[in-house]
């Protein structure tokens, strides 16, 4: 098995930076339409109205660290990427019809002032497909982890294309991502909005949802145990990996006192620590290999001068992105009593325009 | 129908679909920001209105372009899994910059759409252009990478793999530029006559109307300089061919023979089992004046290589036929309004000039759909031009005809929906502005 270089390391660790955003940020966006499917009761449409408006100017920024993910293991580890999508290539194709149908069902919505039922319509495309697409990703994530991926190639068609993603422990890791996903977003509509009622509505909804994580992450404890072998042994084997737990389960226990207190910037804080700790407990688990049983970041890294323009051209990119992100989250999250509103819904704030009025 | 069709089907009509709204997504913020300047500089409010109404269009087409390009990222290693894990080190460079460029056109597109009354004027404006400008990089940078595949360059092949992989040297190849040059072009051509002639169809009724005028007015400001200096970059697509993909070339113009002094063929219908092109008008010599500014250079036909590496010659001269035969109208169109601007005679009393533009509407979006089946139908049965065929690419898995007809049905849903919107919303609109 060749040695990684320190760069490769590098790259992927660069990899599971951009899919913790993905999931700590677009994975919220989904968890907002998950709400949007279970909202029921009175107050049903304006916890609609506060979705929409908390995930509006900011979503099509949030799904592209998902390409960020893709474009990096093409350049860099090409022969994951190639794996990964021939063996996954099913639950991949659904997933895409389910990014495809939520994003276009949310524009459309927002966009199609005709009558409401056609948006009621859209609505609901947006709300299930959000609800189904986090599934599929969590299914692809959890069969690249329980080592199931490494699939013989002369099997039949079951096996090399069905079989690998189809199983308790997939199923399981996909609501898995889903709970924490509907989690995520829950807290954060908590802290955005600021109507009492629809606030106490949002932390209801946490709470459920951090129950649900916690159960399904003790299901994929059980569903993973002794199948997968060597994900449970780098469980237990490494010492950075009790630090990871110890440090998830903190900042879930930090989560779930401050929500319950209502402290919400601080749960906030804490659920985004404890996903993110999910996220690194899985990657530094299954390290040194990309596909368990196939490839490690040694056996399917780039050409070294690959990777070092790769890593220039994403320090580069990073100067502009970071500040710009920061603008639109400034803009748009920092104070949330000021409403804004959408280009075709506003009213020019400055009637007399520069030039004219001098 | 076989796997490597449908596989070859299912990739042709995603990027069909997607090329409109990437086409849409360079023209349309480049319109949006003018007319958005404009108010800044009269304070008249026909140009707010117009810009509204454009930012809104550019939010669904965005949209919409935004989750098909996502597709598209996912469908390379779908589809051509061969391809990208042979290629993926060589041209991942192009594709990583473009995720930046495209992240910064999201993130402001956001602050564009949302910021109306949270920024200056002046700030949401330069939000606007930061949408244009990367907008334009984006589309470059993905141009640069389909560009690799038409001349690739930057490695060495030792026993079929590459080796001494210089990306650099893989971004910068012989086709990047006039590729780049032509699509940027053609973006801004295609978006500027398609606005152009909406607004001379409700001109040819109501002359007077105020937004359409001004509409009018901007669209053709970008439409004809672009159409104009296409002619001069396709010029430059043609010598590019002639000299590193001449089997396109000939596929392009129903060429067969090598010949000196080769003639230009217009029309016509090349039949590929006798070697001819049959009914076309031919212009003597003119072929390798325009391949290579000599009258009597000599021009490689089809028959210079095997018959496996022909490119299927009828699709490709036809395609080719209406690419040329578009532009050269949009072109002409181009030119009469010069003349108007010159005479300083007013665009909207020439009847005749909107009744031109007003059938020129769709023609900008259907020479670019013409000009990508060119490129990529002219390149088969390389899918790496020279390096590497389609058929060795494409995936194991069998069955790719249920994702073709998944994804067809998804998007002439989605296609059907997105006119419905832009009609209803958009089109409409100005009417009661």
């Amino acid at each position: 098995m060749p040695e990684a270089s320190p760069l490769a390391v590098g790259i992927a660790t660069l990899v599971m930076v951009a899919l913790n955003a993905y999931v700590v940020l677009g994975g919220a966006d989904f968890g907002a339409g998950v709400w949007d499917l279970l909202a029921r009761g009175p107050r049903a449409e304006r916890q609609r109205a506060a979705i929409a408006d908390g995930i509006g100017p900011i979503w099509e920024a949030n799904h592209v660290w998902l390409i960020f993910v893709v474009v990096l293991l093409f350049s860099c580890f090409p022969p994951v990427y190639a794996h990964l999508s021939t063996v996954l290539h099913i639950p991949l194709t659904l997933m895409l019809v389910g990014v495809v149908l939520r994003g276009s069902a949310f524009t459309f919505r927002a966009y199609d002032s005709t009558d409401s039922p056609v948006q009621r319509q859209w609505g609901r495309i947006f709300a299930v497909s959000s609800t189904v697409t986090p599934v599929l990703l969590g299914m692809c994530v959890g069969a690249n982890a329980s080592g199931a991926l490494a699939v013989p190639a002369d099997g039949d068609f079951v096996t090399r294309y069905v079989a690998p993603w189809l199983s308790p422990f997939t199923v399981t890791i996909g609501l898995l991502g889903l709970a924490v996903f509907a989690f995520l977003a829950a807290v954060y509509l908590a802290v955005e909005i600021t109507e009492p009622e629809l606030q106490e509505d949002f932390r209801a909804m946490a709470l459920r949802a951090a129950v649900a994580v916690a159960l399904l992450a003790l299901a994929g404890l059980w569903f993973g145990r002794g199948t997968f072998a060597e994900v449970t042994a780098a469980l237990t084997g490494r010492p950075l990996t009790l630090l990871f737990q110890t440090l998830t389960a903190i900042a879930a226990v930090t989560t779930l006192v401050a929500l319950w207190r209502r402290r919400y910037r601080v749960a906030q804080g804490a659920a985004i620590l404890q996903v993110s700790g999910i996220v690194w407990g899985w990657g530094y688990a299954q390290y040194p290999a990309l596909v368990p049983g196939v490839h490690t970041i040694g056996s399917a890294a780039a050409p070294a001068i690959t990777l070092r323009l790769v890593a220039i051209g994403t320090a580069v990119g990073l100067v502009i992105l970071l500040p710009s992100l920061a603008y639109l989250f400034r803009l748009f999250k920092a104070e949330t009593t000021r409403p804004f509103v959408r280009v075709d819904t506003a009213e020019h704030p400055v009637p007399t325009p520069p030039r004219a009025s001098r | 129908m076989s796997d490597l069709l449908a596989a070859r089907g299912q990739m042709a009509m995603s990027l069909a679909f997607h090329i409109i709204f990437a086409v849409l997504g360079i023209g349309m913020p480049l319109l949006m920001v003018l007319a958005e300047r404009e108010w800044m500089r009269t304070g008249e409010t026909v140009w707010l209105d117009l810009a509204k109404r454009w930012a809104k269009g550019t939010a669904i087409l965005f949209a919409i372009g935004a989750v098909s390009g996502t597709v598209l990222s996912f469908e390379l290693g779908l589809l051509w899994p061969g391809f990208m894990e042979y290629a993926g080190a060589i041209i991942g460079m192009p594709f990583s910059l473009e995720g930046f460029a495209f992240f910064t056109e999201a993130i402001f597109l956001g602050v564009y759409l949302y910021g109306w009354n949270r920024l200056t004027p002046r700030a949401h404006w330069w939000s606007g252009v930061a949408v244009t400008v990367s907008g334009m990089i984006s589309g470059v940078f993905v141009v640069l990478a389909n560009a690799w595949m038409n001349a690739p360059t930057g490695f060495r092949l030792v026993d079929g793999r590459p080796v001494d992989i210089d990306p650099i040297a893989a971004m910068l190849n012989p086709a990047a530029l006039p590729q780049a040059l032509h699509l940027t072009l053609a973006a801004v051509a295609a978006t500027g006559i398609a606005i152009a002639g909406i607004s001379a169809v409700a001109l040819r009724r109501d002359p007077t109307d105020l937004v359409h005028r001004a509409a009018l007015r901007l669209a053709l400001w970008v439409a004809v300089p672009a159409s104009l200096l296409q002619v001069v970059s396709g010029d430059l697509s043609a010598k590019f061919l002639a000299e590193h993909q001449p089997v396109k070339l000939a596929a392009m113009e129903g060429h067969f023979e090598t010949a000196r002094g080769a003639a230009l063929r217009i029309g016509g219908i090349p039949d590929e089992a006798a070697s001819t092109t049959r009914y076309a008008i031919e212009i003597p010599r003119m072929l390798s004046v325009l391949a290579f500014g000599d009258p009597n250079a000599e021009v490689k036909g089809l028959e210079a290589v095997p018959r496996d590496e022909w490119p299927p010659v009828l699709i490709t001269h036809l395609a080719f036929q209406v690419m040329v035969g578009l532009g050269t109208l949009m072109a002409f169109a181009s030119l009469w309004v010069v003349v108007c601007w010159v005479r300083r005679r007013d665009v909207v009393e020439d009847r005749r000039l909107l009744t031109l533009l007003a059938w020129l509407m769709p023609a900008g979006f259907i020479a670019v759909e013409a000009g990508w089946v060119v490129t990529e139908v002219g390149r088969q049965p390389w899918i790496i031009h020279g390096v590497m065929r389609t058929a060795d690419a494409v995936t194991p898995m069998p069955g790719l005809a249920a994702p073709f007809a998944l994804f067809t049905l998804l998007y002439l849903f989605l296609g059907a929906v997105v006119c419905w919107l832009l009609w209803t919303q958009i089109v409409k609109g100005h009417a009661h502005a």
